[in-house]
């Protein structure tokens, strides 16, 4: 039933099914995500990638299947047929806790579960500073901070601290995707690499233990899919934070991630190291849009 | 506005000017020169053909002049003939900031300028709730970005609440505390209000744009029928009267054992309207205030990122629900406050204070003022509600002006007077955000 | 079952009206994503000029009522589709493109302009006429008395809004006009680079929404013999109604809602209580856009992330 589970699991995603009507988008897909690593998901156009992430994040209420997510370590996920079994949504114990994500809304996904995500097309408050922007990722800390904004209108200290800290973090970020200089300026005006550096910042303002990207990037030219390397193996090497991308760049994928799941037509394809993916004649044949029969020849020409 | 005319007084021009002149023909021959009247047999026509005449010839000889001596140059549209674009909004913008003081202290002054007519004070009063009104439903529909069509149900909630209390809950189980009827039931009005909000805001929430209008437009209109149609609790089409008036914090108006004698003053019935419109005046700042206040707060940004964005809200840990229903709320809650303010002010109530056309007129004063801007709306309300209330005499003719108006502003500064936003929080530099970049939600 | 018989008759010549007013709605809401708040008031327009033409033509001595009621409808359809096409020239076309609530507080800026246009040149007073057709047939009496009866004008209004909506969904389906409507709503900008004049297309169907609001307004002044300056906000309002409850862009779903919505107007105003029916077409506004936000025959929407 549950998929080999190595030492340090973050995220499981067990027999996920998504229907649209008649149409199945995604279909029974199983895989594990570790913890510190980047996990990449790849395939064709329309593989049914981008609806994974919006189940995942609790966009999508999944058809069929099961997503848990741990905090500390993997051993949480000894609770998990219990929670299963559960009505619950999560479990929490000590610093350990489980979450199933496909119980849970967008909101408390991100808030409870601490999964951020970026979105294919940029999504930013484009009306709003950069700074601004990440402030309202730190919402929900400052939200409480602000007394629910009792104490915040009557100008209390408290929330003048959380709110410097909460500058402070923003400045942080910012200084890593090299944005300071315009942080006063609307989010919409900045060029559309910068754009994309910033949704990440924002992402990570809010805390995330996994980081989901999608198609980060895309749009980019070489020497800005080269900076994106870098802050994403800065976030995970600094900060410990799990990451699940998907990306159609192959420099990216290969040079950055762990492990790679590939998908076609909603069914996943191959699981592994970049290496053993980009060997495997099935992903070949996917890529290249070669019939079942044709995949031997294939192979024997990959090996040639 | 196609211009066919490339040399002045050519044929084109003519013809062109023709045409308009007919199209006015159709429109005002059958409706205005054919004029409906009741006599002794029943419906005949009258006619009345001058107007029209008249209306013709204004268009003809207009568009004749316009093509002459505007249309000569290709493209050019009678929207030109107002200035508009980036320069002229720089300049306005920075008129509107000085003008921000200045308006604060005639708010301050009026009354106090001697051997003023009491016409103006009531007029500053009317002028004020409009204001307050405005920065009420501000929150709703400039910050939120939530389009609300029916504002003038919290209005009428906050008003209906206040006569209530204070006219059947207070005489009969809180006797003695008549004169601080108006300190009780403010709050319990606000309250009462925002409570409505979030009854009403429950169901909208999955609602975006125009069908939220359209859904909040027909609360509004519920509540108002409901009001006129619940003789027992509401008194129907005849409303609520003597409701008592608002006491300096427990001191009548009145001439002996009131207000004046306290402080030693002689006794002038427009002590009473003096102190109305200061009450109204806190309140409105007081909106004011909070609103600005509000902005700064984890609260308002997460309204002006829901405005600008849902889903990348609810992506960051934003409830799209409590986003919602705390902007419904609030903006209900300071349009309860002004529901009691009218009722105290007015001493009588009816349903029929409470009509769409109030809602439209608020909202109109939002959009117009720039959305999300506080100078912006108070100028609006003043223009709007001030402006036409000047013209009290021709009040046929008010409306349609204020009609046209509305459709005049609209197509010169489609984002209002004051359109850009200011940031509320800054790193180095406070900056504001154009107009072009900032969304007006979906919602 | 008589009275219910009779409620059901009311019901459907009231949605007939409803119907050909929520066209209007439908159309330019599918076209151009607006809501045409002044519509309704297009509509009130209408039944006055209807009012005018009737008084012209009595006078003028026509009185066989076949010839003059269709008369006053040409008329009322030439007039008030003028009306309609000048209020999108002057109030809706220079907002085009602009922001989203632009257009909207024009256009009610546009029905206040409306209303008190006629209130200042026909005046405030309600204006009422004698009965023009008269007559109906008994349908069933039941044994209390009461009998049950389609009126001629009844029929005549059912008739005629069957045929108006039968030409009107052939010009939609068969026509140039209907092909580049529909493409129109597609994609405004697509269709404008495959070369048809936009301007043109919404134009058109701001004069065909005005034409069938002509229609119901002097449908409504046969039917009820009373108006004012003011009956076009509620219809207005219970045509938008019907029009998203049959789901927005789809002319046989703002039929079926104006029916639906007269049904349960006059079913509530028949059983329950008549100072209630407007609250009860407005609540079923609000149920059905929260519970049916696509309307009955309209397209699924799919939240895009």
């Amino acid at each position: 039933m549950s998929p080999s589970m190595s030492s340090d699991t973050i995220l499981t995603v067990d027999n996920l099914t998504m229907r649209f009507g008649g149409l199945t988008a995604v279909d029974s897909l199983s895989f594990t995500a570790t913890r510190g690593e980047i996990t990449a998901l790849i395939g064709p156009n329309g593989a049914g990638k981008t609806t994974v992430f919006n189940c995942i994040t609790g966009f999508y209420k999944p058809t069929e299947g099961r997503i848990a997510l741990a905090h500390g370590s993997a051993a949480a996920f000894d609770r998990l047929e219990d929670l299963t079994d559960s009505p619950e949504q999560f479990s929490r114990n000590g610093s350990d806790a489980l979450f199933l994500l496909e119980r849970m809304q967008d909101h408390d996904v991100s808030g409870k579960a601490h999964v951020a995500r970026t979105f294919q097309n940029i999504r930013l408050f484009g009306g709003m500073t950069v700074l601004e922007n990440l402030m309202v990722a730190q919402h929900l800390p400052l939200m409480k901070a602000s007394g629910y904004s009792i104490f915040g209108l009557l100008g209390l200290p408290g929330y003048r601290k959380a709110e410097n800290e909460a500058i402070d973090k923003a400045r942080y970020w910012l200084e890593h995707i090299n944005l300071v200089d315009r942080a006063d300026e609307p989010a919409a005006g900045l060029p559309y690499g910068d754009q994309r550096r910033l949704e990440i910042a924002r992402a990570m303002c809010s805390d995330p233990v996994l980081l989901c990207l999608d198609e980060p990037a895309a749009g980019l030219n070489a020497r800005e899919s080269h900076d994106l390397n870098d802050i994403l193996t800065f976030i995970r090497r600094e900060h410990g934070t799990s990451l699940l991308l998907i990306e159609h760049d192959m420099s990216v994928v290969m040079e950055i991630s762990d492990h790679v799941v590939v998908l076609d037509y909603g069914k996943k394809i191959s699981d592994g190291t970049p290496d053993y993916v980009r060997n495997d004649p099935k992903v070949i044949a996917a890529y290249l849009g070669v019939d079942d029969e044709e995949i031997d020849d294939v192979e024997a020409e990959v090996s040639k | 506005m196609s211009s066919p005319a490339r040399q002045p007084f050519g044929l084109a021009a003519l013809k062109d000017a023709a045409i308009a002149a007919l199209i006015t023909l159709g429109l005002f021959a059958p409706v205005m020169g054919l004029r409906t009247a009741q006599d002794n047999s029943g419906l005949t026509i009258v006619e009345n053909w001058w107007p029209v005449l008249v209306a013709v010839a204004v268009v003809f000889f207009g568009r004749l002049i316009l093509n002459a001596f505007f249309w000569s140059d290709n493209g050019f549209k009678v929207t030109d003939l107002i200035p508009r674009g980036e320069a002229t909004a720089k300049v306005g913008e920075t008129l509107a900031k000085l003008l921000a003081p200045v308006l604060i202290i005639v708010a301050i002054g009026l009354p106090l300028i001697p051997g003023l007519d009491r016409y103006y004070i009531d007029l500053g009063i009317l002028v004020l709730t409009y204001v307050m009104l405005g920065w009420g439903l501000n929150i709703v529909v400039g910050l939120a970005g939530l389009l609300d069509l029916g504002y003038v149900a919290f209005y009428a909630v906050g008003a209906y609440s206040f006569a209530l209390i204070a006219t059947v809950v207070i005489p009969n189980y809180a006797p003695g505390l008549e004169l601080w009827a108006f300190w009780i039931c403010l709050p319990l009005a606000g309250l009462l209000a925002a409570f409505w909000g979030i009854i009403l805001g429950f169901p909208v929430l999955r609602l975006r744009g125009d069908y939220l209008a359209i859904v909040t437009l027909a609360f509004g209109e519920i509540i108002r029928i409901v009001l006129l149609n619940w003789y027992e609790f509401t008194g129907g089409p005849n409303g609520i009267n003597r409701i008592p008036d608002a006491t300096f914090f427990g001191l009548e108006f009145k001439r002996n054992n009131g207000f004046a004698d306290f402080f030693g003053l002689d006794y002038s019935s427009t002590q009473k309207f003096i102190f109305l419109y200061y009450l109204i005046l806190v309140l409105a700042f007081l909106t004011n205030f909070a609103t600005i206040r509000l902005r700064r707060l984890p609260i308002g940004r997460a309204w002006e990122a829901m405005r600008e964005d849902e889903i990348a809200c609810r992506s960051l840990g934003l409830s799209i629900v409590k986003t919602k229903l705390t902007a419904f709320a609030l903006g209900a809650m300071f349009g309860g406050f002004a529901g009691s303010f009218f009722a105290t002010k007015q001493g009588f109530i009816s349903p029929e204070s409470f009509s769409f056309i109030e809602s439209a007129n608020i909202l109109a004063i939002v959009v117009l003022g720039g959305m999300g801007s506080q100078l912006g709306i108070a100028i609006a309300a003043l223009v709007m509600v001030g402006g036409f209330e000047y013209f009290r005499e021709f009040e046929q003719y008010r409306m349609l002006v204020f009609g046209l108006a509305m459709v005049l502003i609209m197509i010169w500064r489609p984002r209002g007077l004051i359109s850009s936003r200011t940031a509320t929080v800054f790193l180095k530099e406070k900056k504001t955000v154009s107009a072009d970049m900032v969304a007006e939600g979906r919602g | 079952m008589e009275y219910f018989l009779q409620q059901l008759i009311n019901g459907l010549t009231l949605g007939s009206i409803y119907g050909l007013i929520a066209i209007g709605y439908t159309m330019v809401y599918g076209i151009i994503g607006m809501i045409n708040f002044a519509h309704g008031d297009i509509f009130m327009v209408g039944a006055f000029v209807s009012l005018i033409a009737l008084l012209l033509i009595t006078a003028l001595g026509i009185t066989a009522v076949p010839l003059a009621l269709l008369l006053v409808l040409v008329i009322a359809m030439i007039i008030t589709s003028l009306y309609g096409w000048t209020v999108e020239r002057v109030a809706y076309r220079p907002l085009r493109g602009s922001f989203r609530l632009a257009p909207l507080i024009s256009a009610i800026g546009m029905s206040i302009v409306l209303q008190n246009y006629i209130q200042i040149v026909q005046g405030a007073r309600v204006k009422a006429i004698q009965p023009i057709v008269t007559g109906g047939i008994p349908l069933m009496e039941s044994a209390d008395g009461f009998v049950a009866r389609i009126a001629n004008i009844q029929i005549i209004i059912i008739v005629t809004t069957v045929v108006l909506m039968t030409v009107f969904s052939l010009i939609v389906a068969k026509t140039s006009l209907g092909r580049a409507q529909r493409a129109c709503e597609q994609d405004l900008k697509m269709a404008a680079l495959l070369g048809i004049d936009t301007n043109r297309v919404i134009s058109l169907t701001f004069v065909m929404g005005a034409a069938l609001a002509a229609v119901a307004g002097c449908m409504y002044l046969v039917y009820y013999g009373v108006l004012d300056f003011y009956i076009g906000f509620v219809a207005g309002v219970k045509a938008f109604t019907a029009a998203v409850l049959g789901g927005i862009g789809s002319l046989p779903g703002a039929m079926l809602g104006g029916i639906l919505i007269g049904l349960i107007e006059a079913f509530w105003a028949g059983y329950f209580s008549s100072e209630y029916k407007d609250v009860a077409a407005f609540s079923i506004l609000a149920i059905a856009l929260i519970f049916l936000p696509t309307g009955i025959l309209g397209r699924p929407e799919v939240e895009k992330v």
